[in-house]
């Protein structure tokens, strides 16, 4: 099976995968016409993709302002540090907390999320016992049922226990994760070995100590991909926190710039915040993703090779 | 199976004072047998307690509530009461009959035909090209792709909303000075397909790199076997890799199918910035101003487990339908 194993770590500079080019007689670096035309081509799919991002990052140097009367791919009156100090210090520095409340939600979120898939996955994967693939396809369908759908009874469930408004309204949903499960069962059968797990019982260690030594480890390059999935679909959740939450102080930033994006009316200044806010809050979600891709590659091969 | 052979051979050759190998360890004071066969359950529990609060019970409850109705008779003078009653189907009826739900259902299909194929072919054509030995730079155009995704969702339609806003749009101004004309991404007919620029914008290069990692788990000796038969790059791509990757689409087509359906966030924080989104727009919207705005949560409830029903039956349905067209394919 060409289950994941990522390939050991390589320098991060190097080229994916060179060997696959250099089996057709080494035309890999040539640059002949067919390759210069197709590089023009991707170049201008690069424009679509970036320009918004650009925009963002010229915009946020702008004030409310010259945000609405210049250019708006190119620089004007640069006020960046102004908009920036603004952005951290309106109404008692609440965005950073917002910012934290973020990290919470999708960092505690995702962490436990992963945790309780793999070891979900990994008793499905390599364990034979009553009812497996029924308790597997009720978890698997969950994967199809659509969030918002969920998120309307689940407020009303809730609210019946008071649970509404509250960390715990946002972080509890967010830590189960069907795909992850399904992941994880698929890159546990396909790595991890049963010798091992054999000798691990011959060596007299509880099934559990086997799974936190042994499995987990195995599982590792999984883990984080499942982890990545579930950060990033908690951070998308809009609906879960625009409905649990009505106090500001526990908004995850996306629900805290929608706020400010629907008040500019009251104060003009706002809305250059809300640029620079999206800024702020996204640059460090960038620089993890791209430079975590080869985990999402990887991950995303071996959820693919059943489905 | 497996675990179970092996368990009977190994307390077969564990007698209790006698541990093999010569390790020196305490025999198992429980009965390995038992303990194993109770594992399972022990790992799979955490998971499962979450799974029951999270998604069984909201199923079943919001089932339960959208058969009743709920009605508040006291005038508004003095302590209003509210008495719930059993309301059968009218509910489903009230939704179905409704023509602001009809209208929604029909925008997000009519939404999702169009852009969930436009998506994925531009995904798959990128993955492909990217793949390709014509292809130069792949890793800087692979991260330029896949940069959106990095961008949560709420942050993207804020970012296109003033790119969309007339006077404001420097698409539009480019657009104008090339003499296009002036074009309005907010009219009442532009805005579905803007929030469709949006969505695509967004997972375009999520589901190419599914598409890729699909591309790269291709073994290399079949493209050598196409070589040394004639076959171009270009017949390669369409005979070779498009069929290999099937799983990959069908997985992307699932995701794009279930993302459709559930379309709120991005028309919702548009509707900042436009009048033509009205607070009925999608279903879930629909269901949204249902709960939120009109309180009405049986109606709400019922046109959330339509949803939740209308995504299953055709994502189901789109996995029966190529079930039966590739036997490589099992779900």
């Amino acid at each position: 099976m060409t289950l994941t194993t990522p390939k050991t770590p390589r320098p991060p500079t190097s080229e994916p995968k060179p060997v696959r080019y250099d089996a057709k007689g080494n035309r890999k670096q040539r640059w002949d016409r067919r390759s210069v035309l197709t590089t023009a081509v991707l170049f201008v799919v690069t424009v679509y993709f970036i320009s918004p991002a650009y925009w963002l990052l010229i915009s946020s140097s702008k004030g409310p302002s010259t945000l609405y009367n210049s250019a708006g791919f190119w620089f004007a009156k640069f006020q960046f540090g102004k908009n920036i100090s603004g952005l951290f210090s309106y109404d008692g520095g609440i965005f950073s907390r917002w910012l934290l409340n973020t990290v919470l939600y999708a960092g505690v979120g995702a962490i436990l999320a992963t945790l309780l898939a793999a070891a979900a996955g990994y008793a499905l994967a390599k364990y034979e016992f009553k009812g497996r693939e029924a308790i597997f396809w009720t978890i698997l369908s969950g994967v199809l049922v659509p969030g918002t759908a969920l998120a309307l009874p689940l407020y009303l469930l809730m609210s019946k226990v008071h649970l509404t408004n509250t960390y715990w309204s946002v972080l509890i949903p967010s830590i189960v994760s069907p795909f992850g499960v399904y992941l994880a069962r698929i890159y546990a059968t396909g790595s991890i070995p049963t010798e091992i797990i054999e000798a691990g019982r011959v060596d007299g260690a509880s099934e559990f100590r086997i799974f936190r030594t042994i499995s987990l480890r195995i599982m590792s390059p999984a883990l984080v991909t499942i982890f990545l999935f579930q950060f990033v679909a908690i951070w998308n959740n809009f609906f879960l926190p625009l409905v649990m939450l009505s106090n500001q102080k526990l908004y995850p930033v996306t629900l805290g710039l929608y706020s400010w994006d629907n008040q500019y009316g009251q104060a003009p200044q706002l809305i250059s915040y809300v640029v620079t806010g999206a800024l702020v809050s996204v640059i460090p979600l960038v620089i993890a993703f791209l430079s975590l891709q080869r985990f999402w590659r990887s991950g995303l091969t071996a959820g693919s090779i059943r489905i | 199976m497996q675990v179970q052979a092996a368990s009977s051979s190994r307390s077969a050759q564990l007698p209790p004072n006698d541990p093999p190998g010569g390790t020196h360890r305490r025999a198992p004071e429980k009965l390995p047998r038992s303990r194993r066969r109770l594992a399972p359950y022990g790992f799979l529990l955490p998971f499962l307690i979450f799974f029951l609060a999270i998604f069984l019970v909201p199923i079943g409850y919001a089932i339960y509530i959208s058969f009743f109705s709920t009605h508040v008779s006291g005038l508004g003078l003095g302590p209003s009461q509210t008495t719930t009653a059993f309301a059968g189907f009218s509910n489903y009826r009230q939704a179905i009959t409704n023509p602001s739900f009809y209208q929604g259902v029909e925008r997000v299909l009519g939404f999702g035909i169009v852009q969930v194929p436009v998506m994925l072919i531009f995904a798959t054509i990128l993955a492909l090209v990217l793949d390709s030995t014509a292809a130069r730079l792949q890793r800087f155009f692979r991260l330029a792709f896949f940069l959106p995704y990095a961008i949560p969702g709420v942050i993207a339609a804020i970012l296109w909303s003033f790119l969309y806003l007339p006077g404001v749009s420097p698409v539009a101004g480019i657009l104008h000075s090339l003499h296009f004309g002036t074009v309005n991404f907010l009219g009442s007919h532009s805005i579905l397909w803007s929030i469709a620029n949006i969505v695509t914008w967004e997972y375009t290069g999520f589901n190419m790199l599914i598409i890729y990692a699909g591309l790269q788990a291709i073994p290399q000796s079949l493209y050598e076997a196409a070589r040394l038969d004639g076959a171009s790059d270009f017949q390669i791509a369409l005979r070779v890799k498009l069929p290999m990757i099937g799983s990959s689409i069908i997985l992307t087509t699932v995701f794009s199918i279930i993302g459709t359906l559930q379309l709120f966030s991005e028309p919702e924080i548009l509707r900042a910035v436009t009048t033509n989104i009205s607070t009925s727009y999608t279903p879930n919207l629909l269901a949204y101003t249902a709960a939120f705005s009109e309180n009405n949560t049986n109606l709400a409830a019922a046109i959330a487990v339509l949803l939740a029903l209308g995504t299953f039956i055709l994502s189901f349905g789109f996995l029966r339908l190529v079930q039966r067209r590739s036997m490589g394919v099992s779900l």
